[in-house]
């Protein structure tokens, strides 16, 4: 494996963030009103909530005059997948291996 | 089994051998090595243990563990922490009419089912499917 995707898997592990990345990527950028509208959670729970998403470089923001809009970056999603991709390969390769050993062994 | 929250990878496979015999694969030091890693498993709740595979860059090779669930011919699962990052492995073996049915899920993080965001209209598997889409086409 090459890179760790530790903040990445920590900041989406938590479902409220999840769901705001989540929105974010489905409906394009928003700001902290509108997801704080949409997700009856307080509104600095939710900056708070965007601020690690954004240490993790899974959202962007941009400003426009006095608001802020946040918007998905997917790319940085790449190490999640990475992983699972990773494991998905290694798992399978591991069971052939299993599959092999229970054939040699007896009983 | 079915938890959407969940990111995770499953291997399911029927395999034409009795329980008894994948549980010992599952279960034994030098069983476990020859299909998984080299490892000082032990079936006991609670128990650490480590999977050792050759290091690479970046990886010092070693995979540390500690037993959740031990129910003979049934269930084992274990954490697997590896580069700081935590995960669940959890084998589920279910006896059929030619062999048995066995189940391997490594869970990248627990599903928490009180999520208060009304956002989630569907699963994470599914978004994460898409998702990887989305990361395969890009530059």
């Amino acid at each position: 494996m090459r890179s760790a995707p530790t903040a990445v898997f920590r900041s989406l592990a938590d479902p409220t963030r999840r769901s705001i990345f989540e929105s974010l990527s489905r409906d394009g950028e928003q700001t902290v009103g509108t997801l704080t509208d949409r997700s009856g959670v307080s509104q600095p729970a939710i900056s708070k909530h965007l601020g690690i998403l954004k240490h993790a470089g899974l959202v962007r923001a941009r400003h426009l005059g006095r608001q802020t809009y946040y918007s998905a970056h997917a790319p940085a999603l790449a190490p999640l997948v990475e992983w699972m991709s990773y494991y998905s390969s290694f798992w399978q390769e591991r069971f052939y291996r299993l599959e092999d050993l229970l054939n040699r062994m007896d009983q | 089994m079915n938890t959407p929250d969940t990111f995770s990878v499953v291997i399911e496979r029927e395999l034409p051998h009795p329980p008894e015999k994948l549980w010992r694969a599952l279960t034994q030091p030098p069983l476990i090595k020859e299909w998984l890693m080299d490892n000082d498993f032990q079936a006991v709740a609670g128990q650490h243990f480590k999977f050792r595979a050759a290091p690479m860059p970046n990886w010092n090779g070693i995979i540390d563990c500690r037993v959740l669930v031990v129910e003979p011919l049934k269930k084992l699962s274990y954490s697997w922490a590896s580069m700081g990052l935590d995960t669940t492995v959890m084998f589920t073996l279910i006896a059929t009419k030619g062999g048995t049915i066995v189940r391997m899920e490594q869970s990248g993080f627990r599903s928490d089912r009180d999520a208060n965001y009304q956002g989630a209209t569907y699963g994470w598997r599914k978004f994460i499917a898409s998702l990887e889409r989305v990361v395969a086409g890009l530059p």
